[in-house]
Parts: C-alpha cells; structure tokens; sequence
C-alpha cells in the first residue's frame, strides 16, 4: 500500500501552503513567500511524476487510499488512476509554471502573500477534484476551487474586473447549484456517495427517468464551469479580467478540471456513457469550437481573444471525447494536455506584454518583438500550436480528433474542426501582426523585456509545447494510453475501484 | 410530494429574483433563496415520516430512523454557501464604491 500513501498530499501540500503563507505573510519579507509557492510548486510537480512511477509499479493501474482506513462504500476514498494521473500532471505542471511566473509579475500588485493563499487554494480545490473517488467530496472541491477563482478575478479590484468577478460569481454559483441537486437526486436513487458504488448500483438497478434527467443537470452545470457555447457568457469578461498569470491557470487548467474532467468521469464511469449523450456532447463541442472562433475574430483586446480561443479550443476537447472512440478519446485528452500548456503561455505573453508596454489592445502595441524577443518567439511558437502547424503539439492533437471524426463518418465534424482550424490561424495571424512586426512605436521606445522569472517560465511552457508531440511516440505514449483506457472502461470502473480498496 | 412541490417553487422563486432583478443586492438574495431550496430539499429526501433522530441509544432498536447523511452534507452545503454569499456581498459593496450604483444596467464597463 505504500504507493497510495502519495495520494492525499495532493491536498495537503497546497492546503497547508496556503494557509501558510497567509498565516506568515505578513511578518515575514516577500520573497520568503515566494520561495515557499515555488518550492510547493516543484514538489506537487515531483509527485505528480511519481504517481505515474507509482502506478506503473501497482501492476493493476490503479491506486486506492482510504481515509481513516474506511472501506469504500461508507468511507471517503482517494482514486488514483490512469486519468486522474494524466490531469495532475497537467495541472501541476501549469501551476508550477504559474508560480515562477507570478514572482515578478504580482510584483505590481499590492498584497502578494494573498495572491498565493487563493492560488494553492484553488490548487487544493483541483488536485482534490482529481484525486476524489466520492461525488460529495468532488463537489466540495469543486466549490474551493470555485470560489478562490471568484476571489481571484476580482484580485485587482478595479471596476471592470469586479463586475466580471460578480457575473462570474453568479452564474458560477447558480451551476453549482445544478450539480448539487443533481448529486442529491443520484443520492436519493442509488443511497451512496462513493463514485464507484454509485456506478455499480446503477448498473444492478437501471431507472428509465433518472438518467436522462441527472445528466441534463450535469450537462448544464459543468457545461457551465466549462463554458461549452450556450453557457459561456461569463468566460469572456472573467478569464481576461483576472491577473494574467490568473487567466494563464484559469483558461489553462482550470475550466477542463472543473468542467470537463468531472463531465467525462461522471458521463462515462458512472452512467456508462451511452450514443444519445455522447451525441449531445459532439453537437456543443462542434457548436463551441465554430462561434467562438467567429466570436474571437473581431476581438482587439488580446486577454479577451484569447479567451474566447478557450472556448473554442475546449470545444475540440468535447467533440474529440464526446466520440467515444478510443481515437477521439485519445485525441481529446492529448488536445486537452496542449491546450492547457499553450494557452496558459498565450496568457503569461500578454501578461508580459502588459507588464512591459502597460497595454492589451492590439491597435495599441506595434513592433514589439525588437524590444521583447523572448516573449514575440515563445508567443510564435504558441500561436502556431494552437493554430495547428506542425511539428507543434496542437497539430497533432487536432489532427488525431479529425481523423477520428472520420473514421467514425461524421465527415461534418471534420470539416468544422479544420474550419475552425483555420480562422484560429487566421485570428492569430492577427496577433502576430500587430503585436509584434510592423514598426515600433515612439512611445514604447524604452520598454523593456520582461524579468527573468517570466521569461523562464515562458520559454520553459514553449519547450514542452515542442516536446509535447513526442507523447504520441510508443516508449512515451501510456502517458495518454492510461487516460483513456479509463474512459473506455466505461462502469467498468467500479469494479476496478472497489476491488483495489478491499485489498 | 407537496414537500417536494414547494422546494421546487422556492427555487423558481430564486431564479426569478437572479435572472430578472436589476439590483444587485435583490440577485444575491435570488442566489441565497435557491441555495436554500437545495438545502431543504437534500434534507427532504434522508427524511422519514415520523422518523427519529439517528442516535443509537443502548437496548434500543430503531427502525424509523432518519437517514443522517443528507443532514451532514447539507451542513457542509450550507457553510459553502456562506462562503458564497460572504465573497458576493463584498464584490459587490466594492461594486457600489466604483460606480456609485446597484442597478446592473449601469454597471456595464465590459464590453461584448
């Protein structure tokens, strides 16, 4: 049992992080702060690495930490599997890059040892998401998470981003809400809690109406956290809003915990994910990936076409899960892995930008790559991932996802998806555009490069943008493999878990 | 099933006050309504009609006993949704202090 004993400091390390940075932040000088984050950081980071190590060497792929020692369906337990492996190492790795990038850049910000305490709380909220093997508990971290994300949009307290905080806030709550009563009519059915006795009984004793109902419920919640296109209004005010090292974790990392990996670990290991809701998920996949893409085109303000590309690059993530195939699963989660690193850098560009030439409107800024070559070459190489270009990473993973919507005939799929592809490039042709080449202005003749802490968070998120497109390659690939076996394991599921835990 | 009925109607009533009020304190009052309906209604379904409290007393045997989980988790919902409307309030009394103003049709700096 050893290898489980790594599973709950997942939560404790952030927790305890941000409590104590709150506790000791004030007495103590900045950089101890800093060094606290960044040293937390790296260790989540180291774990999450392990864990891999860990369930290689389990032998059966997963492991099962017991809270308090209580056996499944009464107690709490921790589920370490393929899947939830493969987000922490995506989450980590972004926070990790977040926190060396936020030493310099919340130097400009008033109360820094608070930015930490809502940081690593929101890392609790994700990391216990991932980890959780209860429905109860995924809902309580989801709403850690949620709500230090609130307080986080509204960290700068200017107008602009109080109000995008408020409307955040709101409509956050309200689909917190759906996923509650959703949690308490599965409750009211199945007696249970713990995600893997629920999928069991559910499996024993099929209801006709419960089903179809408690999915629209959840549809409409995580649908909501992940802003797929009917619920999507507030990702656009709120990721651009918050500070930028902020929007890099919130577009990166945290829309696809909150939204999309509780949706396709709740719709396939606990309903068993059948055609009519994997139909429903292509068609807002597809529907996300088309409008904001068109929505995104018009856009001057750099944060927030990059939010509105979130939108859109998750709706590829969707469709490519909402598939089904091992194919689609495979592209969906590998897409879902270089977004998260490469919208998180587009985000920690324009933040330097803004650090440096104090401006996010693309009219503004011109010929910034002569002052700032570090940021204008990590963003290139970001904005021709996300665009699709080979060698980078987005090129494959999109490319896997239009395969797989062939293969599986939805020919029209395929074409939105390379549509979408397209004007992508096209929007961030834009940026390149008048971002970075033309001549420089007169005013922004004495800027200077962003600090070093920045630019070696940026150049690091760009090498593994790069590095990324090896994890198709064989030796590397149970990287993926492991995910999405889980998915395609189906209800499956609980017997793996509740075999593992009587162990 | 009326128990049921009026929960459901509670929570219509908070979506009312959310979706169509202007003010923002009038939305975060919407917020806490359908916060409670949830509550109520999670603690409904663990309730038994003329159940007692599930306390295990010695050389008694219970058997209308009220489930106590949902009682639990409604506990935790609860606090949640303190911290919710605690977060809230304060947005919004800085909201009051930038534009002067409850009403969400003014407050519209953002655009599209």
């Amino acid at each position: 049992m050893s290898g489980a004993q790594i599973i709950p400091l997942f939560v404790i390390i952030p927790l305890f992080t941000a409590f104590f940075t709150s506790l000791i932040g004030r007495f103590v000088r900045r950089s101890l702060a800093d060094i606290l984050s960044t040293l937390a950081c790296l260790i989540l980071l180291i774990l999450s690495f392990c864990s891999f190590a860990a369930l290689r060497h389990s032998g059966s792929g997963i492991l099962v930490y017991k809270i308090g020692g209580w056996v499944p369906p009464f107690g709490i337990c921790l589920v370490l599997d393929g899947l939830a492996a493969f987000m922490l190492v995506t989450v980590n790795i972004v926070a990790f890059f977040v926190a060396v990038y936020s030493i310099s850049y919340m130097e400009k910000y008033t109360d820094k040892p608070k930015f930490y305490t809502l940081l690593f709380l929101m890392l609790t909220g994700m990391n216990g998401l991932i980890v959780t093997g209860d429905l109860f508990n995924l809902f309580v971290f989801l709403e850690i998470a949620s709500i230090a994300s609130y307080a986080l949009v509204a960290f700068g307290t200017e107008a602009e981003e109080l109000e995008a905080a408020f409307k955040y806030a709101v409509m956050g709550s309200l689909a917190s809400s759906f996923i509650f009563v959703g949690i308490a009519f599965l409750y009211g059915f199945t007696s249970t809690l713990n995600m893997a006795d629920m999928a069991r009984v559910l499996n024993d004793k099929p209801s006709v109406w419960l089903i179809p109902f408690v999915s629209t419920l959840f549809l409409m919640g995580f649908g909501l956290k992940a802003a797929l296109v009917p619920f999507h209004a507030w990702l656009p005010d709120a990721h651009p809003s918050a500070p930028a090292s902020i929007s890099a974790m919130l577009s990166g990392v945290l829309i696809k915990t909150l939204g999309v990996y509780c949706l396709i670990r709740v719709f396939f290991n606990i309903f068993g994910a059948s055609q009519s809701y994997l139909s429903v998920l292509m068609f807002l996949g597809a529907l996300s990936m088309v409008v904001a893409v068109i929505l995104a085109l018009s856009q001057w303000d750099l944060k927030r076409l990059l939010a509105y590309h979130s939108i859109s690059q998750i709706g590829y993530v969707v469709l490519g899960i909402g598939l089904g195939t091992p194919l689609g699963i495979l592209g969906g989660l590998f897409h879902l892995f270089n977004h998260s690193i490469f919208k998180s850098l587009l985000f920690l560009n324009a933040g330097a930008i803004d650090y440096a030439a104090g401006t996010r409107d693309l009219k503004e800024m011109s010929g910034l790559k002569e002052k700032m070559p570090v940021t204008a070459n990590t963003n290139l190489v970001a904005s021709l991932s996300i665009a699709g270009i080979p060698p980078f990473n987005g090129f494959f993973s999109k490319l896997l996802i239009i395969f797989a919507c062939i293969q599986k005939g939805h020919l029209g799929y395929a074409i939105a998806a390379a549509a979408a592809s397209i004007l992508t490039l096209a929007s961030f042709m834009k940026v390149q555009k008048y971002a970075f080449l033309g001549p420089l202005k007169e005013k922004y003749k004495d800027i200077r490069e962003a600090p070093l802490a920045m630019k070696s968070s940026m150049v690091g998120l760009a090498a593994i943008c790069l590095l990324a497109s090896f994890l198709l390659l064989p030796p590397l690939k149970f990287f993926l493999d492991q995910a999405v076996n889980v998915l395609l394991e189906g209800r499956g599921y609980a017997n793996i878990v509740l075999e593992a835990a009587a162990r | 099933m009326t128990l049921y009925l009026l929960c459901l109607v509670l929570f219509c009533v908070g979506l009312y006050g959310v979706v169509r009020k202007r003010n923002l304190v009038k939305i975060i009052i919407g917020l806490a309504i359908i916060e409670y309906s949830m509550n109520l209604f999670f603690v409904l379904l663990g309730y038994r009609f003329q159940g007692r409290a599930p306390i295990d007393a010695q050389g008694q045997n219970i058997l209308d006993m009220v489930d106590p989980l949902p009682q639990a988790l409604v506990l935790t919902s609860i606090v949640i949704g303190l911290g919710v409307t605690a977060l809230v309030i304060s947005i919004a009394i800085r909201i009051y202090e930038k534009y002067g103003t409850f009403d969400i049709t003014k407050i519209k700096k953002l655009k599209g």
